[in-house]
């Protein structure tokens, strides 16, 4: 097996709220958000990685974690086996986030309107001191256009924002972040916002990237729908924790955990022969809070199948398939058929 | 199955009478609405979607107004009514709309109850206990607690709002709900919910919903007929199980192969180049041609009629009994097919702007 371009081990973060002082005087204990709590993933050269999961599963924060923008609380990350964690001055972080950049959700807010197109794209390249003159950069910021096809850049350099479409806009973030010529990029729900007939044609485009410009992927979305076509592996994230991960094959065709096979259940069903009684989400109520993390098995106050064990004992991984770990005392016990329970 | 008609919309047109010319936001919208039925509404953002649901309620803002057309609501002429009628006739009691991005709607610094009441209090006269009744047995049909109404909005997590909202919309049991992407902003497994509830109520209450949406795969299945809408216009029209099984017009078929599956591997999704046009100059024959990827010569200079085939409403030359248009020449215009950039549709804002701009 070929060594991970990127490992994270025990990724931790804990976030404090901010308490009274009464509380502090009575000597309570410091209630955390634990937004991320100890997760392990590996992810190889070229084999886009997806994180899926709720609102609050932690998974934007694991993503802002990879960047460095966020400090971890406890574990490990290594980027071509260097250890990330470790970067502690400015230059450092700067030197790593030129080879690892991100693309956040909303591409009406991560653009600034008041500046053109073409300063936007530009900006990368003068934080990093890359490109001698004007000229040079011109020349590298028209390749970074033509790579995101929207030709010619002449037509596009000098408008604002609001004069693109909300798919053009996005596919300006996708050039900003490939003018550096990065190794790997997080991709925060790049798609969640446009509409699904642009959508599709974003993911071709940044798929067609991975080939031509060596790129990998980090992609976050609550959508499970698109990480078939976009992505090699994936990580299925509940309440800070990674509770099935595996090929994106193996993952979508036999969940193993129960929150995968509910986020399955809830996909619209684009068949109107098939999808037409009241679905079944074998599921319960809402995402709790993550300051208060239920004991034993994290999901157990919403899942179906819950027993005594998953009130007590936290579940361990366990190995379902190649490659494929779930964490679930009842991992390969479930039976589940997507047909039957649509 | 088919009751009496709720809705009759006729040749419908609603524009926006802007700065910069007439936006032709919908026009000719013609489509029938039977008791305890559905129809979903799709199409990309900025294809009228919305304005349609406004017109409906005859809250068109200004400076938009319906310029053409009428619309029948159990009996009651829509478009004759002024501003004050449309509240106390329709609004509410006839017809119910929630809002895109409904979660945001509620004051926060009321309670749920206090804003919930409102419709009541101004159709009705009814308050206090009684009102409070009423709502309470609304909220527990979108399965929340009683108790919510007590609550203030903050208190509530997104899907519990949008609930709220449904429940609202339903107080004085009106015939018809619009629903603008009522589950667009909310997680996946709160969405499969949602919509469980709304087609559980549609049955229980024999209520008639619209639903529009830019995401076909929710629509397929909640709608007995689909309208499927593009610049204005309403290009197909027809029973949901037909046109998801045999999409007849060329748009209708790309948004519904643009819906990843989570089934089989695929190696490219299908889309849609370039953008919905700018409707104040739409293109010029079929207002889809220049994306289009069957696209004829005829198509740049002929607006299409709407064909009746097997029951499905297309609005589109490739379905014309005229033999010389349905088989004219393919296009030797450049579509958006070839130049993936073609979006036009900025380019006038752009032309002003370069000439304040020279010094840079």
């Amino acid at each position: 097996m070929a060594k991970p371009l990127f490992k994270a081990r025990n990724l931790t973060k804990h976030f404090d709220i901010t308490q009274g002082f009464l509380q502090k005087l009575r000597g309570e204990e410091k209630q955390k958000v634990k937004a991320v709590d100890g997760i392990d993933f590996d992810i190889y050269w070229k084999q886009n990685f997806s994180a899926v999961g709720e609102s609050g599963c932690g998974k934007t924060t694991v993503g802002k974690l990879m960047m460095r923008l966020l400090d971890p609380t406890d574990g490990r990350m290594y980027m071509k086996g260097k250890d990330i964690t470790e970067l502690s001055n400015k230059q450092q972080i700067k030197a790593y986030r030129r080879q690892t950049q991100m693309i956040y959700q909303d591409p009406f807010s991560a653009l600034d309107p008041r500046h053109r197109i073409r300063t936007i794209l530009e900006e990368p390249l003068m934080i990093h001191g890359i490109g001698d003159s004007r000229d040079e950069r011109d020349d590298m910021i028209y390749e970074a256009m033509e790579e995101v096809r929207l030709t010619p850049p002449e037509k596009f350099l000098r408008r604002y924002p609001h004069m693109l479409s909300g798919g053009q806009k996005q596919r300006i973030s996708l050039a900003r972040a490939m003018i550096l010529n990065p190794d790997f990029i997080v991709a925060d729900e790049p798609v969640s916002m446009l509409d699904v007939s642009v959508r599709a044609e974003v993911l071709n485009l940044m798929k067609d990237l991975i080939d031509k410009e060596d790129i990998t992927y980090f992609y976050i979305t609550h959508d499970i729908s698109t990480t078939r076509f976009f992505t090699d592996y994936i990580g299925v994230m509940y309440l800070g924790d990674m509770v099935e991960k595996g090929k994106v094959g193996d993952v979508l065709d036999n969940p193993s955990h129960p929150y995968t096979q509910a986020l399955l259940v809830a996909v619209p069903e684009p068949d109107p022969e098939r999808g037409r009684g009241v679905k079944k989400v074998p599921i319960k109520g809402e995402i709790p809070s993550a300051v208060n993390i239920p004991k034993g098995c994290r999901f157990h106050p919403r899942c179906p199948h819950s027993k005594k064990i998953c009130r007590n004992k936290k579940p361990v991984g366990k190995e379902v398939g190649k490659e494929h770990i779930a964490k679930c005392h009842f991992a390969g016990e479930i039976e589940f058929d997507l047909e039957v329970a649509k | 199955m088919v009751g009496k008609a709720v809705l009759k919309v006729d040749e419908l047109s609603t524009h926006y009478l802007t700065g910069d010319g007439e936006v032709q936001a919908l026009d000719d919208a013609s489509f029938v609405l039977h008791k305890g039925e559905s129809i979903g509404v799709a199409g990309e953002s900025g294809c009228g979607k919305s304005t349609l649901a406004f017109s409906l309620l005859n809250l068109v803002p200004p400076p938009g107004q319906i310029v053409n057309g009428s619309i029948n609501l159990d009996g009651i002429e829509v478009t004759d009514l002024n501003e004050k009628q449309s509240r106390k006739k329709i609004r509410w009691k006839k017809v119910s709309m929630v809002f895109q991005g409904a979660m945001d709607i509620m004051t926060p610094v009321y309670t749920v109850g206090h804003q919930m009441v409102e419709p009541l209090k101004y159709h009705k006269g009814i308050e206090g206990k009684k009102a409070r009744a009423i709502c309470e047995k609304y909220l527990e049909l979108v399965n929340l607690e009683g108790g919510i109404f007590d609550r203030y909005p903050h208190e509530l997590s997104g899907g519990q709002k949008q609930r709220v909202i449904i429940a609202t919309a339903l107080l004085l049991e009106p015939d018809l709900v619009i629903l603008d992407e009522p589950t667009t902003a909310l997680d996946v497994v709160v969405e499969a919910r949602i919509m469980n509830d709304l087609k559980r109520l549609r049955r229980e209450l024999d209520i008639s919903m619209i639903f529009i949406t830019h995401d076909l795969s929710i629509l397929a299945e909640v709608s007995d007929n689909l309208a499927i809408m593009y610049a204005g216009w309403i290009v197909e029209f027809g029973s949901a199980k037909q046109i998801y099984k045999d999409p007849k017009h060329p748009y209708t078929e790309k948004l519904i192969a643009a819906i990843p599956d989570i089934r089989t591997d695929i190696e490219r999704l299908e889309y849609i180049p370039g953008v919905p046009p700018n409707l104040v100059n739409p293109p010029t024959g079929c207002r889809f041609h220049p994306r289009c990827h069957k696209a004829m010569e005829v198509c740049r200079e002929l607006e299409p009629e709407i064909y009746n085939i097997d029951g499905v409403k297309v609005k589109c030359h490739l379905f014309s009994e005229d033999k010389e248009i349905a088989e004219s020449e393919e296009a030797e215009y450049e579509t958006a097919y070839e130049d993936e950039s073609a979006s036009e549709a900025y380019e006038g804002e752009l032309g002003e702007e370069e000439v304040v701009t020279e010094e840079e």
